[in-house]
């Protein structure tokens, strides 16, 4: 094999890298949000769609209760416990797909307006489709975990795509508990013509 | 060997058949619906997502990480399959960064080539007032093709030096994620592939900036360059990421961030700008393709759009995107000059950091791109303030040039000839600079021909002569030969004086009236002359190009062979044998020990090779790898 002039082992080195890697990644994902939030700021301004403020609660409190099931998930890994690993897992991936469903579903079923409808409707849709792509990549992520899970393939010493999950469904937390104050509750509301 | 056992092959047959079963799926699933069929344009662009996605599998970027997601273990540095002969490498995916780089390269001088040919056809159409052999909208559309390739191909060019000199020059045996590495090349494939399909789509005509509402209403081509240019900026996300990881967590012992090679600290401000910047040009573009797919009125001011938002997007990353094109040649510059001055790099850290400076600043100088634009009037004088700010970080760079110069031991082989002529002309563009950066003075040069000048001075003297000289200078650490002087000299003296002719001639046509960007003008301007020398000197241009081509194919066979340390360079990646091996410095590592640039110093050390013969200092014990 190669010799190396790293005092690190190779596992380390690349454990060292991923985890980089990883943080610049949603570094350069909050820009693309962050443009997104601006868009909405200067199309908008001071007015936000009159939405139905029941449903973005209940999808909000989903989104939230499945980071703290993330959480756990990692945590129990890290500890070796394989089942509550495995539990944990399987339930953020179902709040996952309520988010989801709760979103395309049924915020978008019932809100009066499509995306053709003015500067609201455009960004409405935008926020939310944006937010809900980024869902669907880490329910898939979720799922391929939950899969090589079950295989056994995670320890308490070797579990990256555990933890690099984790973070990531917790950055897509993180953007729309700043999208959802966006479109909910700041402004004044105004419905559409 | 079989034609599609490479991967390059495979790839496009994946892309022709991907599109073709993403036009058919959609054309259904429409049809299905309801929706009216001879609408093309969501069928098409479904198409071309899905060819492109095709390719990356097709070509084999996705392989590995289909493997891993279901659990599989993959070999971390595979070896070259012996079976295959060394010249197929180039054309398959390959996880070693010098392939990648070279792949990069190749791609670069491609693409670099096709657009100066588009530029060349243009330029003989504004001959003559008139219009002789293109119709406008095929004139708008070669302008535009020009220059979006052009950027493609500086993009790549940019990914060619980062990724063969970063790892050589830190000490690294490869990137920190290889296969990222290799899927960020392979990405800019089917990028290019859907950029130049556009030219068949009925084009695009407005610039390269894609500004609405003209964008708006394009063209099916439209949507081609803006999916073109989404995937060429992913390619540039993922490389930044991978550089930035690299430099910082994989260098040699005893390499501070201020002990590497210069051209690191470019490569690394280039990769921060990469990473973030990158992101809202996509965004702009994606929103626009929303717009003319779904009816999302973001820049429709009948639904409440606004136009002024789009270029806030667009300039935010398209302003900084200049930096990326010349920051990396401005590294080569520092890195080269004390190699042939034989003296230390004048103020080394202040050039590190002003690489950094140049990057931050860019963050905030955008909007003076829209002084005419009709934006709110009260941000044009601070940004007028950002915008000249950047010269000081960029005068710091000149002063420190001339510093390492004077008095040193100059010589003037073909490298060092494409840096002196990249100082002068990136002079040019920085002096021609600043009146476009102040407001009273862009009024009046916005969109004139004056523009046009003074970018190309920049792209030139930041890029391309750069670009050239690492070329050069980094052959012989690539092949094992080197290339021809005489034709290199004459490549040089034939390029720079046509191109001060070609760019001076622009500035003074736009000084006279003459708009960038139009296929025509008025007689009574006067101005044909002028046009005349500018094109004639573009054609120069041209042929200096294909002098290097020929010098370059011809040097890679049959160039005169250098193994050593050709230039009597410090820095690490000569201090092995060339062509570089394999795993770079498997086998032989080092550790810093000095200052990098001490060049002429007596008993200056920079590097302590270990092998058997001479063992590391203790503290530095190489640790085997798994």
């Amino acid at each position: 094999m190669t010799i190396s002039s790293n005092p690190l082992t190779a596992a380390q080195q690349k454990l060292v890298n991923n985890r980089l890697g990883l943080w610049l990644f949603i570094l350069s994902d909050a820009f693309m949000f962050g443009g997104i939030l601006v868009a909405r700021i200067y199309l908008l301004g001071e007015t936000r769609p009159h939405l139905e403020q029941t449903t973005g609660f209940i999808i909000t409190a989903i989104l939230l209760v499945s980071s703290f099931f993330m959480n756990r998930a990692e945590t129990s890994i890290a500890f070796g416990d394989r089942r509550g690993f495995l539990i944990s897992t399987a339930l953020t991936l179902l709040l996952g797909l309520g988010f989801l469903i709760g979103v395309v579903g049924f915020e978008w079923r019932i809100t009066p307006f499509g995306p053709g409808d003015g500067a609201p409707g455009a960004i409405f849709y935008l926020m939310t489709g944006m937010h809900a792509f980024h869902v669907l990549t880490g329910v898939i992520f979720l799922a391929v975990i939950l899969r090589n899970g079950l295989m056994g393939h995670y320890s308490a010493d070797e579990h990256w795509a555990v933890e690099a999950c984790a973070n990531y469904w917790h950055f897509v937390d993180i953007v729309w508990q700043f999208f959802y104050p966006a479109l909910y509750l700041v402004g004044v509301a105004v419905a559409l013509p | 060997m079989n034609f599609f056992s490479l991967g390059l092959a495979r790839g496009i047959g994946a892309q022709i058949i991907g599109t073709a079963i993403g036009v058919a799926f959609m054309s259904i699933w429409r049809a299905a619906l309801g929706m009216p069929v001879n609408e093309m344009e969501p069928a098409a662009v479904f198409g071309g997502a899905v060819g492109a996605l095709a390719f990356m599998f097709g070509v084999g970027a996705l392989t590995d990480w289909t493997r891993i997601a279901f659990g599989h273990a993959v070999a971390e540095h595979p070896a070259a399959d012996p079976s295959q002969p060394t010249w197929a490498r180039y054309f398959g995916v390959s996880l070693d960064h010098k392939v990648i780089g070279i792949q990069y390269g190749i791609t670069s001088v491609l693409l670099l080539c096709l657009a100066g040919l588009f530029a060349l056809i243009f330029r003989a159409e504004l001959v003559e007032t008139g219009l002789q052999f293109l119709s406008p909208d095929l004139y708008n559309t070669l302008m535009s093709l020009h220059g979006i390739v052009m950027i493609a191909a500086i993009l790549t060019g940019v990914g060619a030096m980062s990724n063969y000199l970063v790892p050589l020059m830190i000490g690294a045996s490869d990137m920190a994620f290889p296969r990222l590495n290799a899927f960020a090349f392979w990405v800019n494939i089917p990028g290019a592939l859907l950029l130049l399909s556009s030219l068949f789509l009925g084009g695009f005509d407005t610039g390269w900036t894609g500004y609405p509402p003209l964008s708006a209403r394009a063209p099916l081509g439209m949507q081609f360059f803006f999916m073109g240019v989404y995937i060429v900026g992913l390619s540039s996300i993922l490389g930044g990421l991978n550089i930035i990881v690299t430099v910082l967590t994989m260098r040699a012992p005893g390499m501070t961030l201020f002990r590497m090679p210069i051209f690191v600290w470019a490569a690394f401000a280039t990769a921060l700008i990469q990473l973030t910047a990158t992101q809202l040009i996509g965004l702009s573009f994606m929103m626009v393709m929303f717009q003319r797919l779904f009816g999302m009125g973001f820049f429709d001011p009948a639904k409440g759009g606004n136009v002024i938002l789009f270029q806030h997007l667009f300039w935010f990353y398209s302003h900084p995107a200049v930096y990326v094109f010349i920051l990396p040649g401005l590294g080569i510059i520092s890195e080269l000059l004390p190699v042939f001055a034989r003296k230390p790099l004048f103020g080394y850290k202040w050039i590190a950091l002003s690489s950094l400076a140049i990057a931050l600043i860019g963050f905030f100088v955008w909007a003076h791109h829209m002084f005419t634009s009709g934006m709110e009037e009260y941000l044009r004088v601070p940004f007028m303030y950002s915008t000249l700010l950047v010269a000081v970080p960029t005068g710091v760079k000149f002063f420190s040039w001339i510093g390492t110069l004077w008095q040193g031991k100059i010589s003037t082989p073909t490298p060092m000839l494409f840096v002196l002529g990249g100082i002068v002309v990136f002079l040019l563009g920085g002096l021609s600079g600043p009146p476009n950066g102040t407001v009273a003075t862009d009024l009046q040069l916005h969109d004139t021909y004056w523009i046009v000048g003074h970018f190309h001075d920049t792209m030139f003297g930041g890029f391309v002569f750069p670009f050239f000289a690492a070329i050069y200078y980094w052959f012989p650490k690539m092949t094992g030969r080197r290339m021809n002087e005489t034709l290199g000299k004459l490549h040089f003296y034939l390029m720079t004086p046509a191109f001060f002719v070609m760019t001076l001639g622009q500035m003074f046509v736009g000084l006279q009236g003459m708009r960038r960007r139009i296929a025509d003008y008025d007689p009574a301007q006067g101005l044909s002359p002028t046009h005349l020398v500018v094109t004639v000197a573009a054609f120069l241009i041209a042929t200096s190009v294909l002098v290097f081509l020929f010098n370059l194919v011809h040097s890679v066979k049959s160039g005169e062979v250098a193994a050593g340390n050709l230039w009597a360079s410090r820095s690490p990646e000569w201090q092995i044998p060339s062509p570089a091996p394999e795993h770079n410095y498997a086998g032989r590592p080092f550790v810093v020990v000095g200052e990098p640039y001490d060049y002429g110093l007596p008993g200056a050390v920079y590097l302590q090779m270990g092998d058997a013969a001479t063992p590391l200092p203790p503290g530095h014990a190489a640790a085997p790898a798994e």
